[in-house]
C-alpha cells in the first residue's frame, strides 16, 4: 500500500460489495434512502452531510458532499458556515471537557 | 412606441465584461469542429471498456435512431450580440458579435416557415434577443398569429440605454419571460455571469414584478433559469424552485412563477472554462455516467426546430453552435415541413449533457 488515502476509492465504493454482497445492496439502499428529499430537502441534508464530512475528517465525504451541496444550490458562503459548525462543535465538545479538569482540580487541589 | 433601431447599451449599465468572445481572442475553439474535435478526443468508456458513443447509447437503451415527436417549439437565435460575457456562455456570444446578427430576410424567412408548422410556442433567444433591430417586429408579428412567445431575458438588458421601456412593452403582449438567474444570493451568480449582475438582476426581476410578471398570472408567466456555476449537474428542480421562491421572497421582496434548471454543455466557452480549470475529463465522465434513460423520450431535440441567426437549421441549439446542421433541412428559406418531420436527429458526445441526471432542456429537467 503506497498511500494510505486514494481519491479513485470514492468512485470504486461500490467495489466493497466483493467479499459480501447482500450486505453492501442493504447498505447503499439504505445511503441512498437517507439522502433521498423528506422532511428534510436534498440541499439540507447535503449541507448536514458536509458539515459531518469536516467533523470525522473523511476527505471521500468532503469531495461527496461538496459536489453534493454545489449540486442542490448551496454557494460557499453557506458550505463555509456548515463547516464552521463542525469547527464549533469539535472546538466546543474539547473545551466543555474542561469541566472534568475543573472540577478535578476543585476537588483535589487547595 | 419604440424605434427598430436599438442602440448599443453603455456597458456600466449593461454590466461587466469579464471575458472576451473566442472569436475576439481568434481562439481555436471559436471552430465548432476544433470543439467536436477535443469532445472526440476524451476517453470517455462505457463500463464494459467500450468507447462511450452517444448514439450506441442510446441503441443499447433501446433506440437506434432518435426521432422527432410532434414540433411544438420553433426556437430563433437572433443572434450572438449580447450586453454580457458569461464565462459559461456556450453560444459565445458577448458585446463584439455584430458579426452575427438575424437579419430581416431571415426573420421574413423564419415566419414563413413557422407558417407551414403547427409549433405552438417560439422560442427567441440570443445572445440578448431584445438586441436584435427586428425584436419588435418579430414579437409583434408572433403575437398576431396567436403563437407563445418566450423571450430568452439576460435580466441585465431590461435596465440597459434603449431598453428600459421593455418590461411594460413586453408584459403588454403576454411574452413569457424565461430569464437566467443561476442563484438567489450574489456569489455564484456574479462568479458565473460577472461582478455585479446579481444586484442587476434583482432590479429588473423588480421591474418584472411592478408590471405584473410573476404573479401567477398565466399571460404574464416569469420563469427562471438556474444552471451550475462550475462543474456538476444541475440539481433537483422542484426542490430548488421550493428554495429559490422562500428566499427571493425573504430576501428580496421578488416573487415567479417557475424555475428551471438546466445543466452546462461542454461547448465554446463553458468548453474552454472546463478545459483551463482541468473539470473537463471528470465533467464529461459525470455526465455519462449520470446517463438516465427516462430523459430520452422528452429530449428537446425531439419537439424543437432551432434556427441560427443565419437561418441555417439544427436540431437544437446546441448542436446550432457545433454546427451540426439537421438532417435534409439546410436553410429555413427551403423548409419543408413534411422532410423535417421524417428526418434522423444528429446526435455526438455532448448530447450526454442533455440525458444526464434528471436531464436537460432549453424547458429545464426531464424526468423525475
Amino acid at each position: 500500500m503506497s498511500n494510505y488515502y486514494d481519491s479513485q476509492h470514492l468512485k470504486k465504493f461500490a467495489d466493497i460489495a466483493e467479499g459480501n454482497q447482500p450486505m453492501a445492496d442493504k447498505f447503499f439502499e439504505y445511503y441512498d434512502s437517507v439522502f433521498q428529499e423528506g422532511a428534510l430537502s436534498k440541499r439540507e441534508k447535503a449541507l448536514i452531510a458536509l458539515a459531518v464530512a469536516h467533523a470525522i475528517q473523511c476527505p471521500y465525504c468532503i469531495d461527496a458532499y461538496t459536489g453534493g451541496a454545489q449540486q442542490h444550490g448551496a454557494d460557499l458562503d453557506q458550505m463555509t458556515e456548515a463547516v464552521h459548525e463542525a469547527c464549533a462543535i469539535r472546538g466546543g465538545a474539547s473545551l466543555v471537557h474542561g469541566l472534568q479538569m475543573l472540577e478535578h482540580v476543585k476537588k483535589s487541589g487547595m | 412606441m419604440r424605434a427598430e433601431i436599438n442602440p448599443a447599451p453603455d456597458e456600466e449599465v449593461a454590466g461587466p465584461r469579464k471575458v472576451l468572445s473566442l472569436v475576439r481572442r481568434g481562439s481555436p475553439l471559436a471552430r465548432p469542429a476544433r470543439q467536436l474535435q477535443i469532445l472526440g478526443e476524451l476517453q470517455l468508456t462505457q463500463p464494459d471498456g467500450s468507447r462511450a458513443e452517444f448514439d450506441a447509447t442510446l441503441a443499447a437503451h433501446g433506440c437506434p435512431q432518435l426521432r422527432p415527436a410532434t414540433l411544438e417549439i420553433f426556437q430563433m437565435n437572433l443572434g450572438k450580440l449580447c450586453n454580457m460575457s458569461c464565462r459559461h456562455c456556450h453560444v459565445d456570444a458577448g458585446p463584439d458579435r455584430h458579426d452575427a446578427v438575424m437579419d430581416r430576410t431571415t426573420v421574413d424567412a423564419c415566419l414563413a416557415a413557422l407558417d407551414r408548422t403547427d409549433a405552438h410556442t417560439v422560442d427567441l433567444t440570443g445572445g440578448a434577443p431584445e438586441m436584435n433591430p427586428h425584436f419588435a417586429y418579430l414579437v409583434d408579428e408572433l403575437t398576431a398569429r396567436g403563437k407563445h412567445v418566450l423571450d430568452r431575458c439576460n435580466l441585465t438588458i431590461l435596465l440597459a440605454n434603449g431598453y428600459t421601456h421593455l418590461p411594460e412593452w413586453l408584459a403588454e403582449r403576454g411574452v413569457e419571460i424565461v430569464c437566467s438567474l443561476p442563484h438567489y444570493r450574489l456569489r455564484n451568480t456574479d462568479a458565473q455571469r460577472g461582478d455585479g449582475t446579481f444586484k442587476k438582476s434583482i432590479r429588473a426581476l423588480g421591474r418584472l414584478n411592478a408590471v405584473g410578471y410573476g404573479q401567477g398570472d398565466p399571460r404574464l408567466k416569469l420563469t427562471l433559469v438556474s444552471n451550475p456555476a462550475g462543474a456538476f449537474l444541475a440539481g433537483d428542480q422542484c426542490s430548488m424552485e421550493r428554495k429559490w421562491r422562500r428566499e427571493l421572497e425573504r430576501l428580496h421582496d421578488i416573487s415567479f412563477d417557475a424555475l428551471i434548471t438546466l445543466n452546462n454543455m461542454p461547448i465554446a466557452r463553458y468548453l474552454e472554462w472546463l478545459q483551463q480549470s482541468g473539470n473537463l475529463q471528470e465533467y464529461t465522465e459525470t455526465l455519462l455516467c449520470a446517463f438516465n434513460p427516462a430523459t430520452i423520450e422528452g429530449l428537446m431535440c425531439r419537439n424543437t426546430i432551432s434556427v441560427g441567426w443565419d437561418g441555417q437549421v439544427y436540431d437544437c441549439d446546441f448542436n446550432q453552435m457545433l454546427a451540426i446542421g439537421s438532417e435534409g433541412t439546410a436553410h429555413i428559406s427551403v423548409f419543408d415541413a413534411a422532410r423535417f418531420a421524417d428526418r434522423g436527429i444528429r446526435t455526438a458526445r455532448h448530447c450526454y449533457g442533455c440525458t444526464a441526471g434528471a436531464g436537460s432542456s432549453c424547458g429545464g429537467s426531464l424526468a423525475d
